[in-house]
């Protein structure tokens, strides 16, 4: 048997060559580079939640409620239940998503277009106020997350970034190979049916709103491990977690990156990451000036994300 | 669709992608990395957001003087000698906006991609907790500024490289409730109107605690909590007004707090109220006759109206507002004051003409007494990373005749007396009745 066949599709070995080479980087790249690349990892995964959500027609704008309930997750967990490992810490804060998602689930697969974006960003807002007015919970300044252990074991120094990021690309491996294979599958697609004609997707006997509970659920988790993943990084949460602006950037990301596919998210949040932190360099007074040019230059002649950069040379070799 | 069925071309192309990304982040530190010869600073305050017009550009200004003045070699003894231990500083202005987690990876591309030599920034207490664990790991000489929650150091217990050179906000607040005490002894009832949000929250709780501490007989009768922004305050003034408090509380800063006096005032809500506004001083140049004589105002300090006559502050203060067309503010004045403990305690200790090291600014720093615009300021809590200097109070005055505001009845309170010993909680402190404060 040759080792194509062990993997559904072409993309799952590349994937992995992909964080192998991320993974290698880590002994090579400059900190700084390791740092961003946490982060704008743990940031895809959020994206991603949001590109699922998209490709079954739905735009949600308050994915940063799971963003924020994994960060908090880990932050309250380490803190007043004196978690440290990070992989339970990590576990905890996706599980509370979850268990959240599952209540508002039922709620909002009910809701399609605007009213579910309204309503996820509602949602997201009623957290945002509950921290913001939580004074043992440090209110807007929120509270410092301490460096976690990982399997026991506590890295020093710079082992500490390092093994940081480590966990991250490999949590952001496992996830996107994970959601690659869900997209593929026979219920990822019929997302994708029930935005082209959701009553045709009714009639062949499928519930399109359960479709829909579960794309919602699974998005809730992956962004859950997002923000748990950016809380251990940065060493600190705050309510701006579930502010709709960054419920904002992360819709921003998934229409950069575009919809295509899985490795979209990530090469959208990289991509958005390394261009934030040039911008402000370079114009610490019209960063974000230079930063909406470059995405709208981007929109209009990649109206489907950067993706598109990447789908359009695959088709042409078939073609050819 | 189905995948297509070629395995080399999309893998090798995802990796290829990858590769670029990290390759043009390798490509752009090295060139960056160049070593100039040059002291350089790292500045991060805020340049965009409501904190940027009253704190952050005056704040970025100052260091923009400063420097050129230090570079030119133009202040007044004893910072004579030209830029930093006679190296010419160079400055790197990074935007404080945009969330503590965003700032801590700018603070490390700071140190790591742009390789400054030390950092003065943070106006967000948010931002402050943020950053102090990271300062200590990278271990590069960070001075807060401006930020004022008491606790940073709670978050770094053992601070080496983390110095605040500014005060906190705890300190204000005692200073506003023993002016009020020793001005207005006849106030029975308070009323509060802040920000919601942690600013607000911790100034308001260390006020009537303090305040309480010295008039126990005080009534709180109106608590508002309008949100950071708001604009708009009418229904918070009509219930502060139904109220008729003898004194309404304010830790609002900036825009909503000359909002606030404005609406306020049309009003008549301060007809028979008086306001005590801690962050009141960086309104002094745009109140004019809207606010009314006799409002209590604080500076954070003694900055800007505050600020006692020296030979910094004659050079400062004409300079400031001969090249940005109004006098500095309080933030303006804690940036100069950071920016000239640094050089300080680079002279200290460093050899004379060679580049100051880490080592010697957190050496010199740690318990270094210093000259400032403000006066002198005395690095002696917490281990000697934390600045100890007086806080004034006073009155709004405005002159209708020569259109000149100034500030009247002023009293000022030694460090001492307004700040917990080392090492206790300022909340149990006050509630302990201020035990070992030494006021005059």
């Amino acid at each position: 048997m040759s080792l194509r066949n062990c993997f559904s599709s072409p993309t799952e070995p590349a994937l992995l060559l992909a964080a192998a080479v991320f993974a290698a980087g880590a002994w090579l790249m400059p900190a700084w580079l390791a740092f961003l690349l946490t982060l704008a990892l743990a940031k895809a995964l959020v994206v991603l939640g949001v590109v699922i959500q998209m490709r079954a027609g739905l735009v949600s704008f308050g994915q940063a409620l799971f963003f924020c309930i994994g960060g908090y997750g880990v932050g309250l967990a380490a803190q007043y239940l004196g978690i440290g490992d990070a992989f339970a810490l990590l576990a905890l804060g996706t599980v509370a998503a979850i268990l959240l998602a599952l209540a508002c689930g039922w709620l909002l697969t009910r809701y399609r277009e605007i009213f579910y974006a309204m309503l996820t960003l509602a949602l997201s807002m009623v957290l945002y106020g509950v921290l913001v007015k939580s004074s043992a919970l440090g209110s807007t300044d929120g509270f410092n997350v301490v460096p976690p252990s990982f399997l026991g074991w506590v890295p020093e120094g710079d082992a500490r970034k390092r093994t940081m990021y480590l966990l991250t690309v490999l949590v952001a491996a496992v996830v996107a190979i994970g959601f690659h294979r869900f997209m593929v599958s026979s219920l990822g697609r019929v997302t994708e049916a029930v935005r082209e004609n959701e009553i045709r997707v009714d009639f062949l006997g499928i519930s399109p709103q359960g479709v829909l509970f579960v794309n919602y659920v699974a998005a809730a988790g992956v962004s859950a491990l997002g923000g748990g993943l950016t809380a251990l990084a940065s060493g600190h949460i705050d309510p701006d977690m579930a502010i709709w602006t960054t419920s904002g950037e992360f819709v921003f990301i998934a229409i950069l990156g575009g919809t295509g596919h899985v490795a979209a998210p990530f090469i959208g949040a990289i991509v958005f990451s390394v261009i934030r932190t040039f911008a402000i360099q370079e114009a610490p007074h019209f960063w974000q000036m230079t930063l909406g040019v470059i995405l709208l230059a981007l929109i209009l002649f990649l109206p489907k994300g950067l993706w598109s950069l990447v789908a359009r040379d695959r088709k042409r070799e078939v073609e050819a | 669709m189905q995948a297509s069925p070629q395995f080399s071309r999309p893998s090798f192309r995802l990796s290829a992608i990858a590769a670029a990304l990290a390759l043009a982040g390798a490509v752009s530190t090295s060139a960056l990395a160049a070593d100039n010869g040059k002291y350089r600073i790292g500045i991060v305050t805020f340049l965009s957001g409501a904190a940027a017009g009253p704190f952050g550009v005056p704040a970025a200004n100052a260091a923009k003087l400063a420097v050129e003045a230090l570079n030119a070699g133009k202040l007044p003894a004893p910072y004579g000698k030209k830029g930093i231990n006679g190296i010419e500083i160079e400055t790197v202005i990074i935007d404080e906006a945009g969330g503590a987690t965003k700032q801590t990876e700018e603070f490390r591309n700071l140190v790591q991609r742009q390789k400054v030599d030390a950092v003065i920034g943070y106006i967000s207490s948010g931002d402050c907790i943020a950053i102090a664990p990271a300062v200590e790991e990278l271990g590069v000489p960070t001075i807060f500024f401006d930020c004022g929650t008491s606790k940073v150091f709670e978050t770094v217990k053992n601070p080496k490289f983390l110095f605040r050179t500014g005060l906190d906000a705890v300190v204000d607040n005692v200073a506003a409730a023993r002016y009020i005490a020793e001005t207005r002894p006849n106030v029975k009832s308070v009323a509060s109107i802040q920000q919601n949000y942690a600013w607000g929250q911790d100034s308001w709780n260390d006020f009537i605690l303090a305040f309480k501490q010295i008039k126990p007989e005080v009534k709180v009768v109106s608590e508002q909590w309008p949100k950071l922004g708001q604009g708009q305050y009418g229904a918070e003034i009509s219930a502060i007004s139904v109220s008729t408090p003898d004194l309404i509380h304010s830790s609002f800063w900036g825009g909503d707090m000359e909002a606030l006096m404005l609406q306020g005032g049309a009003r008549g809500l301060f007809d028979k109220s008086v306001a005590v506004l801690t962050a009141g001083e960086t309104g002094v140049e745009h109140f004019k006759a809207n606010v009314p004589n006799g409002t209590v105002i604080g500076g954070r300090g003694p900055f800007g109206a505050f600020a006692p006559k020296n030979a910094l502050n004659d050079w400062f203060r004409p300079a400031f507002t001969a090249q940005f067309k109004e006098p500095p503010t309080y933030p303006a004045y804690k940036m100069v004051q950071a920016i000239l403990g640094l050089k300080a305690a680079a002279e200290k200790t460093a050899k004379a003409g060679a580049m100051p090291t880490a080592e010697n600014i957190v050496q010199g720093l740690a318990g270094l007494s210093f000259e400032a615009p403000s006066g002198t300021v005395i690095m002696s809590r917490s281990k000697g990373h934390q600045a100890v200097q007086s806080v004034s109070f006073g009155e709004y005055q405005f002159d209708a005749k020569s259109g000149k505001a100034s500030v009247a009845k002023v009293k000022t309170y030694a460090g001492e007396c307004l700040m917990p010993p080392d090492g206790s909680n300022a909340a149990d402190w006050i509630k302990a009745g201020f035990p070992g404060a030494k006021c005059n």
